[in-house]
């Protein structure tokens, strides 16, 4: 028994850490959210030289070579936890995560190999097969397809979306007769989301004829990858917080050294350490522990949601008034963390549904 | 990652449980905390011949002299566990005074001490505490002054558990009293039925006196009792403050105390229904379920990290803090899903699990306390973990305890 990341898994992880580090830096991100998205296509590029988007890719799927890594959720979790430290605008949660992981589940090597080619890269729309608001919820007749998809994340750069109409996954085309798209405004301007209005557009089913597990995978995924992102930006939080605290003083000595501020510290490491382990599971259990991958992605969600929340709040206070202001930033990463909270399941509605999957009431 | 066992443990895992099936019948039944009890020694020798108590102390000293294997030990647990056998006989001898002997003590302590200790046929009680000396141990004032061949004692300590069944203490005392208060201590061991010695118990909270508080009165004890050097005892006593914090925080129980809080859930009805089906106390279950679960993931990573002999950084800092923390949430919830039953206690009528969620709720306060307070636990959570400079010393005098502004 190994628990803990293999050295591919650490090298892995620290390239794709360096590389954010220099390319992704706040100002560029910054420059970003004021709408340049040039920072979108050099991160496309420069992750692509490192060969993030193959790490899910298998080599060959039914025969074809598509080229890719063939690794697991695991891996992609710890690129999704590097970007989320350094709040990068990046799909690859959607287009190299998520939407990869349905189309290897629904063994589709046609879609699969247009993504490792390079001309096809999805934006993936899933809030209706989680809870349907008014108004929303697509229905397919023939091949095509109406209705409405809220929240689709990705959308940088995407050719295709993949979708779904609750028990089935489509793919649509972007800027296809009948798609219409609105641009949402959130609070995280790190990634953009739209809300998609399909009026009778071509729909093209994916491979395979059991969506509703590929479905399940997918969504499984996304919420282990956005736990991972959230986990990123949380730790980040909690080091500039230690790193403020020793600088800036007051009552001439530095406020680190106050146990008040100390013990908020020592509360926010507490309680995010072992989510660390957590996600790592949660991300294996994808790949390993097939009868637990969902549960796990529901507690790993909701767990590493709850105690960000606290460490975005946390670390925000002990910068004191900097911390409030846009100056610093810091409300990027908090943003972040706030935003990941809220799709693909909030912590209530995961823990209703990991109460079900055990057969709690 | 790889969560698979080699052959070499699986065949381990089946070893043991093969020991259980055979030998289970005479266990003790777990909830038998007596001392010194025959079923409860016959089975911490089995246990010893066997290598699943005292596994890597020394043969020689009565242990079973095994390589450390953190996995091996896990599995042990695990199965024993699985079986609801108890395991071996622990407490603070076994946990703390063996391993502080085995590193420091001298030849002759080791030969009279270690092998009775880890038979389970002497008992030993820990003096650290005293009433003017909690978190800031290190004030402790019990003196030992040497006279002739013997050190002679006077002063109080309290938190002392299992006082009233031990045979011997180890204990902090001060012995250089002009000393810088950190160099002035010295750990000495002592036989509890020595003159001068008076146990009391100390009742808490929960109805039941689970400490004592010992008095000394001119009690004389061989100088040779000392472990270390005169004025070496808060090294020698940090050593064992050491093994007493990995002794906490059993991420494996956390899980079956959750699974206890599901099965009452499932089993009590309110209006007909299940309480499982409450939407509010099953969000509050998972929720726990969920920490519980990150904390069993947390004891995962450090069994291997302890195996490859790697530092346990903050995985391991946190343990007793957010451990306690959690059982302690636990306990709470049990209760609270029990409605008015979860206030029965004692042999009251109608009463649930003996009481016993009252009874964790109310000790795991203690716990919170017990063994480096919340409050200790996070200044070395944010100084040794974090790196965050420490307090500065107050001057002498610049506060006044007790005084009041209003006189």
């Amino acid at each position: 028994m190994y628990f803990g990341l293999s050295e591919d898994q650490i090298m892995l992880q620290d390239s794709v850490g360096r590389y954010l580090e220099g390319a992704s830096e706040l100002e560029a991100v910054r420059k970003f959210t004021e709408g340049d998205t040039t920072l979108a296509d050099t991160l496309h590029s420069g992750m692509e030289e490192l060969g993030v988007p193959f790490v899910l890719l298998p080599e060959a799927l039914n025969g074809q070579i598509l080229g890719g890594l063939g690794m697991g959720v695991l891996e992609a979790a710890l690129i999704q936890e590097a970007l989320g430290r350094h709040i990068a605008p990046s799909s690859f949660a959607t287009a190299y995560g998520m939407a990869v992981v349905g189309l290897r589940e629904a063994g589709d090597e046609d879609w699969l190999s247009q993504i490792a080619m390079g001309s096809a890269r999805m934006a993936v729309g899933m809030t209706e097969a989680i809870g349907v608001r008014e108004d929303a919820g697509l229905s397919l007749s023939g091949d095509t397809v109406s209705g409405r998809a809220s929240f689709v994340m990705g959308a940088d750069g995407a050719t295709h979306f993949l979708l779904t109409t609750g028990d089935q996954l489509i793919v649509v085309e972007r800027g296809a007769k009948g798609v219409s798209e609105t641009a949402l405004t959130t609070i995280d301007k790190t990634r953009n989301v739209v809300t998609l209005d399909l009026d009778k557009a071509s729909a093209a089913l994916i491979a395979g004829n059991n969506h509703a597990v590929a479905l399940r995978k997918m969504i499984d995924a996304g919420r282990v990858l956005l736990a991972a992102d959230t986990l990123g930006a949380a730790a980040m939080m909690l080091e500039k917080a230690v790193a403020y605290s020793k600088e800036r003083d007051q009552f001439n000595r530095p406020i680190g050294s106050f146990q008040a501020v100390k013990h908020m510290c020592a509360e926010m490491a507490a309680r995010l350490e072992p989510c660390r382990a957590l996600v790592w599971y949660a991300a294996y259990a994808q790949d390993h522990v097939p009868e637990e991958a969902a549960l796990m992605a529901c507690l790993a969600k909701s767990h590493v949601s709850d105690v960000s929340k606290f460490v975005a709040r946390t670390a925000t206070e002990v910068h004191g008034g900097m911390g409030f202001t846009d100056l610093l930033g810091l409300h990027y990463w908090f943003k972040r963390i706030g935003a990941n909270r809220q799709l693909l399941g909030g912590p209530e509605k995961l823990r209703a549904e990991a109460a079900e999957l055990q057969g709690w009431g | 990652m790889d969560l698979n066992l080699t052959q070499e443990y699986e065949d381990f895992r089946a070893e043991v449980r093969g020991f259980l099936e055979k030998h289970k019948d005479s266990a003790p039944s777990r909830s038998d905390r007596s001392v010194r009890s025959k079923k409860r020694l016959a089975w911490q020798e089995l246990l010893l011949q066997n290598g699943y108590a005292a596994r890597t102390h020394p043969k020689q000293y009565g242990g079973f002299g095994a390589a450390p294997d953190a996995l091996k030990a896990r599995i042990i647990a695990e199965e024993f566990a699985r079986a609801s056998a108890p395991g071996g006989i622990s407490g603070q001898g076994i946990n703390m005074l063996v391993p502080t002997l085995l590193e420091l003590g001298t030849d002759e302590q080791k030969d009279t001490y270690i092998k009775p200790t880890l038979a389970g046929e002497m008992v030993w009680c820990q003096g650290y505490s005293e009433p003017g000396a909690g978190s800031d141990l290190a004030a402790l004032r019990t003196a030992a002054v040497v006279d002739g061949d013997d050190f002679v004692i006077n002063g109080q300590k309290i938190w002392t558990s299992t006082a009233q069944f031990a045979d011997m203490m180890f204990c902090l005392v001060r012995t250089e009293p002009d000393a810088p208060k950190h160099q002035g201590i010295s750990y000495i061991l002592i036989d509890m039925n020595t003159p001068g010695i008076e146990v009391r118990p100390l009742m808490t909270m929960t109805g039941f006196a689970e400490f004592n508080e010992v008095f000394f009165t001119d009690v004389r004890v061989p100088v040779t009792s000392i472990v270390g050097n005169r004025g070496e005892g808060w090294m020698v006593a940090n050593a064992t403050l050491t093994h007493e914090r990995g002794m906490l925080g059993d991420p494996d129980a956390a899980l079956g105390r959750l699974r206890s809080i599901a099965e009452i859930m499932q089993k009590e009805h309110i209006d007909g229904k299940p309480l499982i089906e409450d939407a509010v106390y099953r969000d509050r279950l998972v929720k726990l379920q969920a920490e519980a679960q990150a904390m069993k993931m947390n004891g995962m990573r450090l069994t291997t990290l302890s195996s490859e002999k790697k530092s346990s950084g903050m995985a391991g800092l946190l343990v007793k803090l957010q451990g306690c923390e959690l059982n302690h949430q636990m306990a709470d919830l049990a209760i609270d899903v029990m409605g008015e039953y979860g206030i029965l206690y004692e042999d009251s009528p109608f009463i649930r699990d003996q009481g016993m969620w009252q009874t964790h709720y109310m000790f795991d306060l203690g716990l919170i306390i017990g063994g480096g307070s919340a409050q200790i636990q996070k200044n070395i959570i944010s100084e040794r973990g974090l790196g965050m400079p420490r307090e500065p010393k107050p001057q002498p005098g610049s506060f006044k305890s007790g005084a009041s502004k209003a006189n």
